[in-house]
C-alpha cells in the first residue's frame, strides 16, 4: 500500500443544524481538512463526495455540493453508501496511479426527512417495504436473534450503552452524552423489543472529509504532513435480503477483516491498539467484536465485561462514543476513519487514549443489519 | 406562522404535498407469487437447480450459484417464527400514509418447505409472552384480494 490520510476533519454533530445547509456543512469540514493538510483546494486532483439521494431529497445530490468541496472542473464522483465505502473509492484512485490527492467529504442531514420512511425505501419494494419495516425494526429483528442464538441478555446490551455515551462526554462533536447506568438503559422507552431508546443511535446531522495523498505526493511537496497510513482495507457484501441471511452473525464482516488484515500483515488482535465501530444499536458492536476476531463468536458480552474496549481497555473501542452519541448517516464511517487517525496522531483531544495507538480498525456498515461492510486498517508507520 | 428559526433569521422550504408515484414491474415470477396468493392462498417457492435451495419468495436468480430458478413448488402456509418485534411506537404505514395503531408485531418466518425466511406482520396475543422464536404460526388472508404482499393480512400463533 502507498497511500495516507494527511488531512482530517468533522463539525459537531447535532440532532438539528438549523444555521447550515448541506454545502455549507460540506464546505465546513473540506477547508477545516485541506487546513489540516496544510493543503489548498489547487493541490487536490480530484474528488468523491458520499451522499443518499433519499436522505437528501433529490437525486444527483453530489452537484448540491459541487462548490462547497471545491470540485469545479474536477473528476468528482459519488458514492452512495457509507463514508468508509467512499474512502475505499478514494483509496482505488489513489493507487491506481493516476491521482496524486483525493478529497472524500461526506454528509446527511437526518433531521430534514422522516427516518422511517428513508430507511423503509432501502428495502425491496415487493415483498418488504410494503410492511413498512425500517431500520430500527430489521435492527430489533436481528438483536433478537443474536440473543437468542448466544444467550445475550437485555442487561448485556446495556453495558455497551453505558460505555459509548460515557466515552461521548468527553468528545466536543458527540451529540448525546450522559453517565448513565444499565437500569437507565433498561429503564429507557420501549421502542421495538429488545431495543429500547438506549440502545438506539440519534437522528443526526453532520459532514465530515479526509484528504488521501499518494506517497509520491508527499515526497514531492516539502509540507509538514502528519500522515496516517491506510495498511489494510477490504469491503464484503451479504445478501441484501434479510430472510436469506444468518442474522445472528456477520460472515462479511469477518471476510472483509481476514482480507483487510493480511493485507496489513496483521496476525493477531493483539497488534490492534485501538477500534472505531458503526455501532448503530448496541448488540452491533458485540456482533461486530465478534466479526472482526477481537472474541470468539457470541462471545461479545464477555469480552465487553472483561474491560478489554473500554477507554483504558488493552482495545478501545469508540472512545469517541461511537456511532450510538451521533448517528449522521453515511458520514458515520468515515468519522469513524478520522477518530482512528486522529488517536494515531495522538491528537484526539480529551478522548485521547492513554496508550500510544500504533495500529487501529475503523469500520463502517451499509444496508439493512449491517449486510456490508468496510474494514480499515490505519497505521502510524507505512 | 412566525416560527423559532424565523426568528433568529434562519428558514426553511418545504418540499410539498406533491408525491412521487412509481409503477413497479413485478416481473414474471413475482406476478406468478402473487397471483396463486390472491387466488388460491397458496404460497410458492421457487427452487434451485443447483443447490435446491427453495426461496420464498421467489426470484429469479440464485445468486450463491448464480442460476437461473425456474421451478416453482407450493410451500405451506404455516411455519416457525425465525425472530420478532413489538413495535411500541407509531409510525407512518407507507402503504396508506396513516400512523400504524400500537403496539403490533413483526416477525420473520421459515415457512414449512422453505429454505429462506419470509417477513411479514405478526399478531400479538394478550400474553406477549407466547410469541418466541420457534413458535408456529399461520398466515392470515385479507378476503378480498388484489395481488399484493397486503393481500397477506397477518401471521398468527397456531393454538396448540
Amino acid at each position: 500500500m502507498s497511500a495516507a490520510i494527511v488531512g482530517v476533519a468533522y463539525n459537531r454533530q447535532e440532532r438539528r443544524n438549523i444555521r447550515q445547509n448541506i454545502a455549507e456543512m460540506v464546505y465546513e469540514v473540506t477547508t477545516q481538512a485541506l487546513a489540516d493538510a496544510g493543503l489548498e483546494i489547487r493541490d487536490i486532483d480530484n474528488v468523491v463526495t458520499v451522499s443518499n439521494d433519499f436522505w437528501d431529497g433529490r437525486t444527483i445530490s453530489s452537484m448540491a455540493v459541487q462548490d462547497a468541496c471545491g470540485s469545479y472542473e474536477k473528476n468528482i464522483s459519488t458514492v452512495e453508501g457509507d463514508g468508509t465505502f467512499g474512502a475505499f473509492y478514494g483509496l482505488s484512485r489513489i493507487l491506481s496511479g493516476e491521482y496524486q490527492t483525493t478529497l472524500v467529504v461526506a454528509h446527511s442531514k437526518g433531521s430534514e426527512s422522516d427516518m422511517s420512511l428513508v430507511t423503509n425505501g432501502m428495502f425491496d419494494q415487493f415483498y418488504v417495504r410494503p410492511l413498512g419495516v425500517d431500520n430500527l425494526i430489521s435492527a430489533a429483528l436481528q438483536a433478537r436473534i443474536y440473543m437468542d442464538t448466544f444467550g445475550v441478555s437485555e442487561e448485556d446490551l446495556a453495558l455497551v450503552s453505558v460505555k459509548n455515551h460515557g466515552n461521548a462526554l468527553k468528545n466536543p462533536k458527540a451529540q448525546i452524552a450522559k453517565s448513565i447506568t444499565v437500569k437507565d438503559v433498561m429503564a429507557s422507552r420501549k421502542l421495538a423489543d429488545p431495543l429500547k431508546l438506549y440502545d438506539v443511535s440519534p437522528i443526526s446531522d453532520g459532514a465530515a472529509a479526509i484528504i488521501l495523498a499518494s506517497e509520491d505526493f508527499m515526497r514531492r511537496n516539502p509540507q509538514k504532513f502528519r500522515p496516517v497510513f491506510i495498511r489494510g482495507a477490504a469491503f464484503c457484501a451479504d445478501a441484501y435480503d434479510l430472510g436469506l441471511r444468518d442474522l445472528a452473525r456477520a460472515p462479511a464482516l469477518k471476510k472483509a477483516a481476514e482480507r483487510a488484515f493480511q493485507m496489513a500483515n496483521i496476525r493477531s488482535v493483539e497488534e490492534i491498539d485501538l477500534a472505531e465501530l458503526y455501532d448503530a444499536f448496541t448488540y452491533m458492536e458485540l456482533m461486530w467484536y465478534e466479526g472482526l476476531g477481537f472474541c470468539p463468536e457470541g462471545k461479545g458480552a464477555e469480552f465487553l465485561k472483561s474491560g478489554a474496549t473500554q477507554i483504558d481497555g488493552k482495545l478501545p473501542v469508540n472512545a469517541s462514543g461511537g456511532v450510538l452519541s451521533a448517528h449522521t448517516v453515511v458520514a458515520a464511517g468515515l468519522i469513524r476513519i478520522i477518530e482512528a487517525c486522529l488517536q494515531i496522531r495522538g491528537e484526539a483531544g480529551e478522548h485521547q487514549v492513554k496508550k500510544e495507538v500504533r495500529n487501529a480498525i475503523a469500520h463502517g456498515i451499509n444496508g439493512p443489519c449491517g449486510q456490508s461492510h468496510c474494514v480499515f486498517v490505519l497505521s502510524k508507520e507505512a | 406562522m412566525i416560527t423559532e428559526e424565523n426568528k433568529q433569521g434562519l428558514f426553511f422550504m418545504h418540499s410539498g404535498d406533491a408525491s412521487q408515484p412509481y409503477r413497479y414491474t413485478v416481473g414474471t415470477w413475482g406476478s406468478k407469487f402473487l397471483t396463486e396468493l390472491r387466488d388460491h392462498k397458496q404460497f410458492y417457492g421457487i427452487r434451485c437447480p443447483k443447490c435446491k435451495k427453495v426461496y420464498v419468495p421467489v426470484r429469479q436468480v440464485c445468486g450463491p450459484c448464480f442460476t437461473e430458478m425456474t421451478e416453482l413448488v407450493p410451500v405451506s402456509a404455516e411455519g416457525k417464527i425465525v425472530s420478532y418485534t413489538i413495535l411500541r411506537f407509531q409510525f407512518l404505514d407507507p402503504e396508506t400514509g396513516e400512523r400504524k395503531p400500537i403496539p403490533y408485531g413483526y416477525g420473520i418466518f421459515r415457512l414449512d418447505g422453505a429454505d429462506t425466511n419470509f417477513q411479514h406482520f405478526i399478531a400479538v396475543p394478550e400474553d406477549e409472552s407466547r410469541l418466541f422464536i420457534g413458535a408456529r404460526v399461520r398466515a392470515v388472508f385479507r378476503e378480498e384480494r388484489r395481488g399484493s404482499l397486503r393481500d397477506i393480512l397477518h401471521f398468527e400463533l397456531v393454538a396448540d
